[in-house]
């Protein structure tokens, strides 16, 4: 006890006075409560408000399950792509110098300055029927916009900068030191970048990962100007929810809504998971450490 | 192993990091490459290493072209300023990665890997550490864990670069000699890349002083110390008073001073300067006989533990100069501030201004203080 003076006076002098504190706190989870959660709640609660009879016969409903497949083939297609070109890209910036990073850098960004809409607009004008390309496709009987490939090509547009901009800072951190040590030690490039660059970068990869999937599934705006919205087979689920709703069918629209932000939560569940994990592998380490 | 180092060359785009660089270390020799920041030393260890290329020239491990093998069949350890440890391996990991990483064949069995790790854990006294993280260690500790991994496996080159920079004074005088009595233990080949002219003195067979790309002497810390082959060495290691002087005809004229410089014999009216070291001089309350001492007054004396420095002016050109001694000499005849005396150079080197290797730097215009 003799040492929890000096430590409340420390306390006291180093943090705010309690009503500061409070008034914060407050704030800050009066505001997730409005604009998160009962968002949230409010897209459960109409998604069940007519039974979970209603419910599970939106789900299985043929074009909703056409629409879930597909929405998970352009996660499958797009988030391998971006994972292998993040890496490549965020590789090349942090590791290397050579001309024309700068441009790189920039073009890594595009995504996220243009409009997805726009986005979509230019993978019309390339391949479709009047687009630039669109008379050779459609000469060797190759169909891309209103079509699977468009949207996947849309999705893999948008989603472009996740997973480079997480990992491109956090190597540029870490410079080239670990690696330079494992090649002097006689380690191959391919065993460097498994065993040194891959476990150093595995959370931002891991973070940018979930950010690509969740935005891969919830893409709106390109999707949409590429899909055609042909249902049971362009239509993907965040599309398939707007057609229920223009439709005036609420709960089925909010079923297949709930379905998406369901998704979202085990993606942030499966994060919290394994950043779990690792810390607590770490303090019984420590632990052990100490203890002997 | 020995290492050649021949005529070589290293440019960063209009930057010239190394030129012309010759080098030659026998084996079993532990050698410092010294020198200021951005004078070269550690391009050259990194191309030794092969982390660099060089743009010319060869380097030799007895007397066979390494220069195009690849970093990783050099067989060399190599330890990094900052360490470079694997954060996210344990100390046991890091030691074991090197024999980890060998192709299957070549690959020990895990209970050999197992004995060396402990082996060198043992060697670097750091046993009780083996599943700590690196950043649950000390920069001492690292540095060991650092330089236990790099002799995993069994270098016939060790490379250091800086290997004491981030350690605070106690620390680092400690792990020096730890370092050498572990290079006499293990005799690999070893350099080590330092702007501390004191570890290179204390810990070196060898030392490399390099500036400016170049390499400006080579010698024992002794020979550097004692017999600076350019101005350069001779204010780098250690402090110095440098004097205005004239060469003419084999004598040097330094105020009213005269020193016997036979190896200008030839040289008339040279502008040049005389390099002394501050504990090089005896100081005199009475004139000699001859042209032997310079006039000067005390203007500041101060205690450093077991030295007593004392600032001059001297009366010629009222530049400061700097005199060193021991207490003992000090108390036996205690100057004080405004006392004349008469400086007595015991070793005076004199280098010509127009020695190409004597272009004095900016910053040493003349004035009398150490750098």
């Amino acid at each position: 006890m003799s040492d929890s003076t000096p430590r409340a006076s420390v306390s006291a002098a180093t943090t705010e006075p309690r009503f500061v504190r409070v008034a914060l706190v407050t704030v800050a989870l009066s505001f997730l409560t409005l604009f998160l959660f009962v968002p949230l709640a409010a897209v459960f609660y109409e998604a069940l408000r007519k039974g979970v009879g209603v419910y599970l016969a939106a789900i299985v409903d043929p074009y909703a399950l056409a629409a879930i497949r597909l929405t998970l083939l352009s996660v499958a297609i797009a988030v391998p792509l971006n994972l292998a070109f993040g890496v490549a890209a965020a590789w090349a910036i942090a590791k290397f110098e050579f001309r024309g990073k700068s441009v790189l850098i920039t073009l890594i960004d595009l995504p996220f300055a243009v409009s997805p809409v726009i986005a979509g607009m230019i993978y019309v004008l390339l391949f479709g029927a009047q687009g630039w390309l669109g008379p050779w496709l459609s000469a060797h009987d190759v169909k891309i916009i209103f079509a699977v490939p468009g949207i996947v090509l849309a999705t893999v547009f948008v989603t472009v900068p996740f997973i480079a901009r997480e990992l491109i800072p956090l190597m540029q951190a870490q410079g080239t030191d670990e690696e330079e040590a494992a090649l002097v030690l006689g380690a191959s490039g391919w065993l460097t970048f498994w065993r040194i660059t891959l476990p150093n970068i595995q959370w931002g990869l891991l973070y940018g990962v979930v950010l690509c999937t969740a935005r891969a599934m919830g893409e709106f705006g390109a999707v949409s100007v590429v899909s055609g919205h042909i249902r049971g087979l362009t239509n993907t689920l965040p599309l398939h929810v707007e057609i229920l709703y223009n439709e005036y069918q609420f709960a089925a629209a909010f079923a297949c809504a709930s379905l998406l932000t369901l998704l979202a939560l085990v993606m942030l569940a499966f994060k919290a998971l394994i950043e779990r994990r690792v810390l607590r592998q770490r303090c019984s380490t420590l632990a052990m450490e100490t203890s002997s | 192993m020995s290492i050649e180092i021949q005529n070589l060359h290293k440019r960063f785009g209009a930057f010239v990091a190394l030129d012309q660089i010759d080098l030659s270390i026998p084996p079993g020799q532990l050698v410092a490459l010294l020198g200021p920041s951005g004078c070269g030393k550690t391009t050259l260890l990194r191309i030794i290493a092969g982390l660099e290329t060089a743009d010319r020239g060869r380097v030799l491990f007895d007397g066979e072209d390494a220069s195009r093998r690849h970093v990783r069949e050099r067989g060399v350890g190599f330890v990094f300023q900052h360490y470079a440890l694997f954060q996210h391996m344990t100390v046991f990991e890091n030691i074991a990665f090197g024999l980890r990483v060998r192709p299957r064949a070549a690959r020990p069995p895990e209970a050999a890997i197992r004995a060396k790790v402990d082996a060198l854990l043992g060697l670097v006294q750091m046993g009780w550490l083996a599943n700590r993280y690196p950043s649950q260690l000390s920069g001492g500790q690292r540095q060991r864990i650092a330089l236990a991994r790099a002799l995993a496996v069994e270098p016939q080159v060790l490379l250091l670069d800086e290997p004491f920079g981030a350690l605070d004074t106690k620390v680092r005088k400690e792990l020096r000699r730890w370092l050498r009595r572990l290079h006499d233990e293990l005799h690999i080949t070893s350099v080590f890349v330092t702007h501390d002219q004191e570890e290179a003195l204390e810990v070196a067979d060898r030392i490399v002083v390099m500036n400016h790309g170049r390499i400006e002497q080579i010698g024992s810390p002794q020979e550097v110390y004692d017999a600076p082959a350019t101005p350069f060495v001779y204010q780098f290691l250690g402090n110095i008073n440098l004097f205005h002087s004239r060469v003419h005809a084999g004598w040097a004229r330094v105020g009213g001073l005269r020193v016997r410089v036979p190896e200008y014999g030839d040289t008339e009216h040279a502008p040049a300067m005389a390099y002394v070291r501050p504990h090089d001089i005896d100081l005199l309350r009475e004139p000699e006989d001859g042209d032997t001492t310079l006039t000067a007054t005390v203007s500041r004396v101060s205690q450093l533990g077991s030295l007593v420095r004392l600032e001059l002016i001297q009366s010629s050109d009222g530049e400061i100069a700097e005199v060193e001694m021991t207490r003992e000499r000090y108390a036996a005849d205690p100057l004080q501030i405004g006392d004349l005396v008469f400086v007595k150079p015991r070793q005076v080197r004199v280098f010509l201004h127009d020695n190409p290797k004597a272009t004095p730097l900016p910053q040493w215009s003349g004035h009398g203080d150490g750098i």
